[in-house]
């Protein structure tokens, strides 16, 4: 076999901390390798140039390249040994930079140390064997799970671009948290107004199949191929013949059911559409709260219905549908801030969140968007904000920054004004966050228009003062002092953590979240939308804080990506795959247990048990071959002798 | 050997009407204590203000004498106590820390120091509300309070962990509930009184007092009550000063828990040291009687 080998400076990243020169030279030692070098940035266009002509000049047959983390370039390489003829497997990285000339600063430490990488990688190309992608078609139909404002653009672009599309929504009427806000920063534009037309498209869009109340049973398959079973929960009304019209909800006598889409703020019957401008607009019966699902006696909405659509036997349902990629807009909901015992822990009515008090500044809201307070209907005069309630506290396990809160308080601060010409609002604050395009120019408008005081510092408690106030008590860390307001409403600016349910839904679709539930992207900075299990992508606030113009452009991103896969109609499946030596295999199954995705099969072969690996699904994981009690499975690329050969080049050194 | 009995400085002045119906209660649940011999102050506010290898000096040397004694646990009835005996235990993990007290104190102290407990804690976490319920006698029908912590009782909240949500304590609640009061729920009970600022500062202490006595009466209670020495002589005794600078009058009752517990248990009101309360707990007494009385009649 013929190596060559290339020891990457990386600028001075790892020029600096490495004698490259110095572990070329020892390269060129290595058993089969004809050359080696050492250039200064190996993955620019005359680094790959160069790799190109050794390959032809040394006809080399395989070529190693110490730089930094495959994760980063092997993809890269691989390409370039292909441009010049070489099976892209025939190629071998080893990781000097994150691994060695990034961690420690001893020059003669780290060129030794690369020197051995390089040594393994060698020993292991001489092992490496030529491998061949199958190919395999693609099944050019995606699923959105979530229709907040990222999965509802991300469906659309889909649908634009000719993909059929399946939303799948939890709730009754998709929307997600926007559809409940009243106006928006910066331009106060009205939320409805601009996510109601979005929210038409999908329903008139023939290319986007929705299925609201629904929610992910399970999910197999792979890229390209993709089954995913959905469960229609029960909303005891056939919407195939629900025409909205309401008549039911009109009629229903259970009229003090919480009304969820309005946060609580006020009260609905127990059969409900959400709001009239919902999509699909369908009514559903709320079980907690239907006398006749209680007690067996009512009926009222089914004698009134027009259309015989109410259907008190009803069940869950599971559909199944197939599909080729997967774009997962879950968005958030909020922390429990009750667990905030200063504040009233929730036993002070006159307390509420910023998304309750959207509602009650929205025209659709349970007031007509008059501000009033809960625990007597009264107009408030003063108004407190608090920002960062569960947002940025160590002590509640919130270290991070909930993003928009800052901005969105600012905004209610203005319509608090625009509703209340006679009110003063307080903001307490910590520190103002608004970097986004004409943010910073919005926040100062609240405070000078519209008179807002702002006050930096956390509030200490929230108090009723026994005659129908509420005391906010704070610390003014500008003047250095204590201060107290007298409030009528309290309005928190609660913080923002990943969707009920988020990491269960991570693990049906075999992707990582964080310590919060945020789902995490394959690369921070430089893959924002992908997600490390191939086909599936990220839209919107699941992935991380982020306000609607952020949250579409991330939609609108992850329609790109599945465009850009179903462009081609076939696609490579990776050969780096576990394999049965049906020789060695004695059927003890252990392999078919252990595989988390079910990738093994037993299968007769000439009247005898035997496994086999079915190609598309292995993930080339490789647990199967540790599990194997025979050693009857390889993992194509990391053999058993591949990964000797590298330890033995390593205790040689 | 059980549990060790601190009463702290206070108890043997200020305190002392604390400190005899903490006993009384105690005698009348039948839970027993071993007095800590020779004990000395535990460096209260000045000791911890100076140097907080002094404040744990002192309060190791307690905790010391305690340990040679072979006892599981120290009771206080002091949150100020407490959180001092508490915190140089904490601090005693730390070797260096150790090191330095051990020269202040002339001697290595005891490796393995016994934890302190508040009187309260100990009560409700030994009987419990329902076994409290059991052995009233007389019950504080009629009375409507607040309990009122103080700010250490429930705090700081890694030291305290044991003792519910730091902001909004409720063992005193269960208690005073168990012994037939209405309870409610006082959202400042956890707030400061001014503490030991009602020497160099008195304004400061008459605000916060204030604050905290305003609220109270605007609850319509008919007494507050209170579980720390110090907090207890802020709202009482200097109750006239914080209604001068709230521009108020004031006229609350300010019991300790353990007198209302006593009441309710039927001891002798002597024995309780109500006589050493400033703001006369007369009118407090007068309805609890009455309504006592129109139970019997029922
Ligand atoms: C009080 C308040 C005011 C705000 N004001 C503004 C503003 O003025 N301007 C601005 O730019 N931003 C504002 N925001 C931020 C804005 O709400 C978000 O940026 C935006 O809603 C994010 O959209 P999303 O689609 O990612 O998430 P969401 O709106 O949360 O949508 C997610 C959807 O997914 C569904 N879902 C969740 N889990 C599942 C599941 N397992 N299966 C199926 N479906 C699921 C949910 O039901 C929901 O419909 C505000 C936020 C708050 C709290
Ligand atoms: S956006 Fe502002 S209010 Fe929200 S958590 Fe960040 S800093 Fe706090
Ligand atoms: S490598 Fe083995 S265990 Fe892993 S996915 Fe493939 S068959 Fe399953």
């Amino acid at each position: 076999m013929r190596i060559g080998v290339f020891i990457c400076h990386c600028g001075s990243n790892i020029g600096g901390t490495v004698d490259c020169a110095k572990v070329a030279a020892l390269a060129a030692t290595f058993p089969d390798v004809v050359y080696a070098t050492d250039p200064m940035y190996t993955c620019a266009e005359p680094g790959q140039a160069a790799i190109e002509e050794a390959i032809k000049n040394y006809q080399l047959d395989g070529v190693v390249v110490a730089s930094c983390s495959p994760r980063m370039h092997e993809p890269t390489f691989r390409r370039t040994v292909e441009r010049a003829g070489l099976n892209r497997y025939m190629f071998e990285m080893a990781n000097i930079r994150e691994h060695v000339s990034w961690i420690g600063k001893d020059i003669e430490a780290n060129t030794n140390k690369a020197a051995e990488l390089v040594k393994m990688a060698v020993a292991k190309l001489r092992n490496n064997k030529a491998l061949h992608a199958a190919s395999f078609d693609v099944n050019k139909k995606v699923l959105v799970i979530g229709g907040g404002v990222a999965g509802i653009q991300a469906a659309l672009d889909c649908a634009e671009g000719g993909i059929p599309v399946v939303l799948v929504e939890r709730e009754a009427t998709i929307g997600g948290k926007m559809a409940k806000l009243d106006k928006t920063f910066p331009t106060v534009d009205c939320s409805a107004c601009i996510l109601g037309p979005k929210m038409v498209d999908v329903a008139q869009s023939p290319n986007i199949t929705t299925y609201a109340y629904s929610e992910i049973e399970s999910i197999s398959g792979y890229v390209g191929n993709f089954t995913v079973t959905i469960r229609k929960k029960t909303t005891y009304v056939d919407w195939s013949k629900c025409t909205g019209c309401g008549a039911c909800t009109e009629k229903c006598p259970s009229k003090k059911t919480p009304d969820a889409f309005n946060e609580v703020t006020g009260l609905t019957t127990a059969i409900t559409i959400a709001f009239p401008q919902a999509i699909p607009k369908k009514a559903v019966i709320n079980a907690q709260h239907c006398k006749k699902l209680l007690t067996g006696k009512c009926g009222v909405c089914a004698k009134t219905c027009p259309t015989g659509a109410i259907n008190y036997e009803m069940k869950d349902e599971l559909v199944t549908e197939t599909v080729g990629a997967i774009v997962a807009a879950t968005g958030y909901d909020l922390v429990d801030w009750t667990q905030y015992e200063q504040y009233g822990g929730g036993r002070y009515p006159d307390v509420i969140t910023s998304l309750q008090y959207e509602r009650l500044l929205s025209a659709s809201g349970p007031t007509g968007g008059h501000i009033v307070r809960p625990s007597d209907g009264k107009e408030p005069k003063n108004v407190v904000f608090i920002q960062c309630v569960g947002s940025r506290d160590r002590s509640i396990g919130r270290p991070y920054c909930s993003g928009f809160c800052c901005m969105y308080t600012a905004k209610q601060a203005v319509l608090t004004k625009d509703h209340m010409p006679d009110s003063q609002s307080y903001v307490f604050y910590m520190d103002i966050r608004a970097n986004g395009k004409l943010y910073d120019e919005f926040q100062r408008r609240a405070v000078e228009e519209y008179g807002t005081e702002y006050i930096r510092g956390r509030v200490s408690k929230i108090y009723p003062d026994g005659k129908g106030h509420l005391i906010v008590k704070g610390a003014d860390t500008l003047l250095g002092q204590a201060v107290e307001v007298e409030a009528d409403l309290v309005v928190l600016a609660v913080g923002v953590e990943a969707a009920k349910g988020a990491a269960r839904l991570a693990e049906k679709l075999r992707i990582s979240y964080d310590s919060y539930g945020f789902f995490m992207e394959s690369h921070v900075k430089l893959k924002p939308v992908e997600t490390n299990t191939a086909g599936v992508y990220l839209a919107g606030v699941c992935q991380g804080v982020k306000d609607i113009p952020a949250s579409v452009a991330q939609g609108s991103a992850a329609a790109a990506k599945v465009l850009s896969l179903f462009s081609k109609d076939k696609l490579q499946s990776d050969p780096q795959i576990s394999q049965v030596d049906i020789k060695r295999c004695i059927a003890c199954g252990k392999c078919v247990q252990t595989c988390p995705f079910g990738a093994i099969e037993l299968f007769d072969f000439r009247g005898q048990q035997k496994a086999r690996v079915i190609e598309t699904v292995c993930q080339g994981c490789g647990l199967c071959t540790a599990t194997c009690p025979q050693g009857a499975i390889q993992l194509a690329h990391f053999t058993d002798n591949q990964i000797l050969a590298e330890v033995d080049a390593l205790c040689q050194c | 050997m059980s549990i060790v009995y601190y009463p702290g400085c206070s108890a043997a002045g200020t305190s002392s009407d604390y400190e005899k119906s903490t006993q009384a209660v105690c005698d009348a649940l039948g839970m027993s204590f071993t007095p800590l011999p020779d004990w000395n102050c535990c460096g209260s506010t000045p000791a911890h203000a100076t140097s907080t290898e002094l404040s744990a000096a002192l309060s190791v040397r307690n905790l010391d004498i305690a340990a040679k004694m072979g006892a599981e646990k120290v009771a206080t009835p002091c949150p100020s106590c407490l959180s001092n005996l508490r915190l140089a235990k904490k601090r005693m993990e730390k070797p260096e820390f150790r090191a330095r007290v051990d020269e202040l104190l002339d001697e290595a102290s005891s490796a393995e120091l016994p934890q302190t407990y508040s009187v309260m804690q100990l009560i409700y976490e030994k009987y419990g509300s329902e076994f409290v319920a059991h052995r009233v006698q007389r019950p504080l029908k009629g009375l409507k309070v607040a309990c009122y912590y103080g700010c250490l009782m429930s705090r700081p909240a890694d030291i305290m962990a044991d003792f519910g949500h730091p902001e909004n304590p409720q063992v005193m609640e269960s208690l005073l509930r168990a012994c037939g009061a209405e309870v409610v729920e006082f959202p400042l009970k956890t707030e400061c009184c001014g503490a030991s600022h009602g020497i160099p500062e008195r304004q400061l202490t008459a605000n916060l007092s204030g604050k905290i006595l305003e609220t109270a009466q605007n609850m319509g209670i008919d007494a507050l009550v209170a579980a720390c020495p110090l907090c207890q002589m802020n709202l009482d005794l200097r109750q006239k000063q914080a209604g001068k600078a709230m521009g108020k009058e004031f006229a609350l009752p300010v019991f300790y828990y353990t007198q209302m517990m006593g009441m309710a248990f039927g001891i002798k009101l002597s024995a309780l040291g109500l006589n050493k309360l400033v703001v006369s707990p007369e009118p407090v007494l007068k309805k609890w009687q009455a309504a006592l009385k129109e139970g019997v009649c029922e």
